[in-house]
């Protein structure tokens, strides 16, 4: 079951794309007190390669810390093989993760297309075991919990998978420093990462995150066979108090040909949420 | 028109022999280098390994099954089939942890997309408020015989599965492997099917009671590519074998034997390399072009070969013999060679690209054979050392010849009469041909696609007919409406004969629909309701892992989504296109606002035969204009070319009519054929009519005589000529693809009947001609003088 290890990865690199969450940073101006993080050893390894690694990696998601909890808008747009397009707009809320033992909850409510307008899905990611995951279904007037270990088919038909959403989770990897990289101007640390999570699509992802800010500008997806899947380009960052969001990710699959431009709105930035509003039961009471 | 004309040319042809004898070194070197340097590109040649080869850029079929792949998913695949050799069922703890090794390993075949199975599919089920989604199979060698029974029953009651991936009896199971190749390198196809075959002798040896049997569109063009190395590796061997053999039998001269063998080398080789000069893919045909250039360029040297021999046995020295030798047969040879290509040039008007190839690269060998059959031939021949006792045998061989002269025009009237009477006969067959292109038999049987195909088709159905259902608006597909249509259509399809499976997301929208309903199977029904379907659909891409996903079902903007019925993999091409009139009168009347035209290779494959016949209408039309120019130019009689043409019209729908009652169904091969045998057979009329007519014009000739003196002089080289090219023609039967094996016999039939109508028809038309303008004929022939060789002329 490759295909299952594909998605996590890709939910994880999707998720923080998505929610803003992950590829979100604080800048180094802003640098944070460290002292509060607790090193996954078993993320972090041993060799010099793969410690360099985890803590660039650990720089750039720590960048991220203390955003509380943040709200945001979104538009996504597919593009086939064949050039045909569809929109999706949809609204994402946030509340940062506890601790780096588990993930950030999540809520992601459709406003179109209008058949699906209103539908609601909530997560509790996990780190290293499938997350929560509800369903409201408007037109069901039922929430259905979904069990299943691979939440990571194409979400709502687009090239990013669930699990991509929870890209920069730090402890769901292992990591490789591999190499610095001049893009564009700008000098990029390039490290490997390797999904721990055992229903992970992918074999490997390859990010390059700017040394000036901490953040992804470009993700690689490898799948099982360990060929080259997708690539995600992250742009358009804007600063919030200290706290970076890529406006725009852009994701080609490499296999299909197909594309997913997915294009946030102004974030807002600790709205008062809390973890009473990431509960099974407020999915019926969101309209 | 004139005398003086014919003298030039004689005098050019003349000179230029003795120029070439003259240079001959030079020739030599300059012709054998020339052709090195142009032959070298031939080492750019490749092999195409994708069926889609076959359809013009412009092929409706290939554009709608294109458009469709752009929208959906590619359809490249590899299909493994199961078969426990002990019989005991696909639902045995080591069948089934066969089957989910495979969809495990599936994955690393370079370039796989999807892997469906057994054991990956998608089970769905509901407790209270929780929908499980989970792998049917997983751990199977853990599996208790009641889990393994609760397994079986869930599977053989899923739509989606029975008669796919499972037979009905559970006996045999399947893993399909989806692929999309990049299609930038052609080492791409052969890279993945290394992996698959090398993952299914892994699995063979993992699980010794599992018979593994590999087959799919993956298969299918790698065995377009190993057929022509199949093809290249027997069939220019045995070519040559023929080759050799005409040539050491008509000119009985080691060394002259060796010159026309360097000749046709020669031509194939520049042939070939301008092929890979101009970046050809070779494939199906095209491979065949060296085979037919080696038949069709022996003739040239042939006739010059006899005729030099001919002369020096009336006491002619070699060099001199030589120089009458390409004289007189400067003529018929450019008239052979240029309405022989026109034929194959014709084929540029194929649909189909590798008939075009086959048709440019053939021509290309054949200009190359004639031009150096009047350079580098008598210049070789010139060192030769040939020997030819004088008077010998000759009027022997003659003699017979003359004698069956006369007894065709003893009994012209007679011949006349059956022969026409038994051609319209044989003509009246041609409608009962059957175009048939099955592609599963486009292999021979010593081919492992086909060996393993046919083993597959007995437990499942192999053709796959696409269909992309449009539902109107965007979100469109979860329109009540649209559903119950195609459901509708979905079982229509399910009823059909010849369909074994069937694909439609109906079957999912039911399953969920009872799923979110605690699995009450009162709700194994359509939603009922717009918004409940989107929403289901989206619950369910949210389930599913990567590689499963609705893609490849349903459009990006929901406004279409995608069904597709599994022929069996013995349905008949006739069948076929009727299931297809089905669908669509279906549509019409059921649901005209969703029709959607079938789509897929079967449905490429099912009017290939039509698309081409009906491309090549105009190639035959324009090459039969072209080649009735060149007689009549050539014979310098408009009436002399117009019935020339009909000695070869009728041979050609004749040997179809004999193909009806003894095959009665023919490839899409079929097309080409009339075109290239029309260039091919004329060959032997114009060294016929030619002669006749220098009798007539310069000898005054009566028209017995004139045909006495046709059979006399080129009746031999005509027999020769035809058992060269029946023989070359039947080597391509020995090819693995049934395409080129069925164009090698109609063409060596076309041929061989071309014979008879030419020894038979052609004189007693001749005659009646002559009848008709009053002239008196001599059936005896007591009057007529003896030639001895055809340099009489």
């Amino acid at each position: 079951m490759s295909d299952i290890l594909i998605t996590r990865q890709l939910r994880a690199a999707l998720f923080s794309a998505l929610l803003g969450a992950s590829s979100v940073g604080v800048v180094a101006a802003h640098a944070q007190d460290t002292s509060v993080f607790e090193d996954d050893p078993a993320a972090k390894g041993e060799t010099p390669a793969a410690i360099k690694g985890y803590e660039i990696a650990a720089r750039s998601d720590r960048t991220d810390h203390g955003f509380s909890d943040s709200k945001v808008d979104a538009t996504m747009v597919l593009r086939n093989a064949a050039g045909q397009t569809s929109e999706r707009s949809l609204s994402f809320s946030t509340l940062e993760k506890e601790n780096e033992s588990e993930g950030d909850k999540s809520l992601v409510i459709f406003n179109s297309p209008r058949d699906v307008e209103g539908t609601a899905l909530l997560s509790h990611a996990k780190i290293l075991v499938p997350d929560d995951q509800w369903l409201f279904l408007p037109a069901l007037k039922r929430v259905k919990r979904i069990a299943s270990a691979n939440k990571s088919g194409p979400f709502v038909g687009s090239e990013f998978a669930f699990e991509d959403f929870t890209l920069t989770e730090l402890n769901k990897f292992t990591y490789a420093y591999s190499r610095e990289e001049e893009v564009d101007g700008a000098m990029m640390d390039v490290v490997e990462r390797f999904p721990r999570y055992e229903k992970s699509g992918y074999s490997k992802q390859v990010s390059w995150i700017d040394q000036e800010i901490y953040q992804a500008h470009k993700v690689e997806f490898y799948d099982r066979r360990g060929d080259l899947l997708k690539t995600l380009t992250l742009s358009d960052y804007r600063e919030y108090d200290g706290v970076w969001r890529a406006h725009k990710f852009s994701m080609v699959n490499h296999k299909t040909n197909k594309e997913t431009d997915l294009v946030y709105g102004e974030y807002e930035f600790k709205t008062g949420l809390d973890s009473g509003d990431f509960v099974k039961g407020v999915l019926q009471r969101i309209r | 028109m004139s005398e003086s004309k014919n003298n030039q040319l004689d005098m050019f042809a003349a000179g230029l022999a003795k120029l070439m004898i003259k240079l001959r070194w030079l020739v030599i070197l300059a012709a054998i280098g020339a052709s090195i340097a142009i032959g070298s590109h031939a080492s750019k040649l490749e092999f195409s390994n994708n069926y889609r080869a076959f359809f013009s850029a412009e092929n409706p079929e290939l554009l709608a099954f294109e458009e469709f792949q752009a929208t959906y998913t590619k359809s490249d695949n590899f299909l493994f089939v199961l078969q426990p050799r002990d019989n005991s069922g696909a639902f045995t703890n080591d069948t089934l942890a066969a089957v989910e090794y495979l969809t495990e390993q599936g994955w690393q075949i370079p370039f796989a997309l999807r892997v469906d199975s057994l054991s990956n599919f998608q089970h769905t089920y509901a407790t209270e408020d929780d929908l499980i989604v989970e792998d049917l199979v997983s751990d199977a060698t853990k599996l208790t015989p009641d889990e393994l029974a609760a397994k079986q029953q869930i599977a053989l009651a899923e739509p989606l599965l029975r008669n796919q991936l499972i037979t009905l009896d559970a006996g045999v199971t399947a893993v399909s492997v989806v692929l999309q190749y990049p299609e930038i390198a052609l080492t791409e196809v052969p890279e993945a099917v290394a992996a698959a075959r090398a993952l299914r002798a892994d699995v063979e040896e993992r699980f010794p009671n599992v018979d593994v049997h590999l087959t799919g569109t993956s298969m299918l063009n790698n065995a377009f590519s190993e057929a022509v190395q199949n093809d290249l590796a027997s069939l220019v061997p045995a070519m040559f074998i023929v080759v050799l053999l005409a040539t050491v039998i008509a000119v009985r001269s080691v060394s002259a034997t060796a010159a026309t063998l360097i000749i046709i080398i020669l031509s194939s080789t520049i042939a070939m390399g301008f092929a890979g000069y101009t970046g050809v893919k070779l494939t199906g045909p095209s491979p065949m072009a060296p085979v037919i250039i080696l038949t069709l360029a022996i003739a040239d040297s042939i006739h010059i070969l006899i005729s030099m021999r001919g002369a020096m046995r009336e006491g002619l020295e070699k060099r001199a013999a030589i120089i009458e030798a390409t004289r007189i047969n400067f003529l018929p040879v450019a008239v052979t060679s240029v309405t022989t290509m026109i034929g194959f040039l014709a084929l540029n008007l194929s649909d189909s690209p590798p008939f075009r190839d086959l048709g440019t690269i053939t021509a290309v060998g054949i200009f190359a054979a004639w031009f150096l059959s009047v350079t580098l031939l008598p210049a070789l021949l010139s060192l030769a050392p040939i020997r030819v006792p004088q008077r010998a045998a000759n009027s022997e061989r003659g003699s017979l010849m003359l004698g069956f002269a006369n007894v065709v025009i003893r009994h012209s009237r007679l011949l006349l009469v059956s022969l026409t009477a038994l051609s319209a006969a044989l003509i009246a067959f041609i409608p009962t041909i059957e175009l048939s292109d099955q592609w599963r038999e486009y292999f021979s049987p010593r081919m492992e696609f086909r060996s393993e195909t046919d083993k597959v088709i007995e437990y499942f159905g192999f053709y796959p007919v696409e269909f992309s259902v449009p539902a109107g608006d965007s979100g469109g597909v979860s329109e009540p409406d649209y559903l119950e249509k195609l459901d509708a259509f979905t079982e229509w399809l399910r009823a059909q004969p010849n369909v074994t499976h069937v694909y439609s997301i109906t079957d999912i929208m039911k399953r969920l629909n009872k799923n979110m309903n605690a699995d009450d199977p009162d709700f194994y029904r359509l939603p009922g309701d717009r918004e409940l379907s989107a929403q289901y659909l989206l619950l369910y891409e949210l389930s599913l892992p990567y590689g499963l996903d609705l893609n490849d079902r349903i459009n990006i903007d929901k406004s279409a989504s995608r069904v597709t019925a599994t022929l069996e993999g013995t349905v008949s091409t006739k069948r076929a296109r009727e299931f297809f009139v089905e669908v669509d009168a279906w549509f019409d009347q059921n649901a005209p606002q969703y029709k959607a035209p079938p789509t897929g290779p079967q449905v490429m494959f099912t009017y290939i035969a039509q698309r081409n016949v009906e491309s090549m209408i105009a190639g035959t039309s324009i090459a039969i204009f072209a080649i009735a120019i060149i007689m009549i130019l050539a014979l310098r009689s408009i009436s002399m070319g117009l019935i020339s043409l009909v000695p070869n019209a009728f041979p050609i729908l004749t040997a179809f009519g004999v193909w009806a009652i003894l095959v009665g169904e023919v490839g899409f091969s079929v097309a080409a054929i009339a075109a290239i045998s029309l260039g091919i057979v004329i060959d032997d009329t114009v060294h016929f009519l030619t002669k006749f007519m220098r009798a007539r014009r310069e000898k005054g000739l009566s028209c017995a005589d004139s045909i006495r003196y046709a059979f006399e002089t080129v009746g031999v080289a005509i027999i020769v000529n035809t058992i060269v090219l029946g023989a070359g023609f039947l080597v391509m039967t020995l090819s693995a693809f049934k395409i080129n094996m069925e164009m090698g016999l109609l063409t060596a039939l076309t041929i061989g009947l071309a014979l008879i109508l030419d020894f038979l028809f052609l004189p007693a038309l001749l005659l009646l001609i002559a009848r008709f303008s009053g002239e008196t004929v001599n059936t005896k022939g007591d009057d007529y003088v003896r030639h001895t060789y055809n340099a009489a002329a």
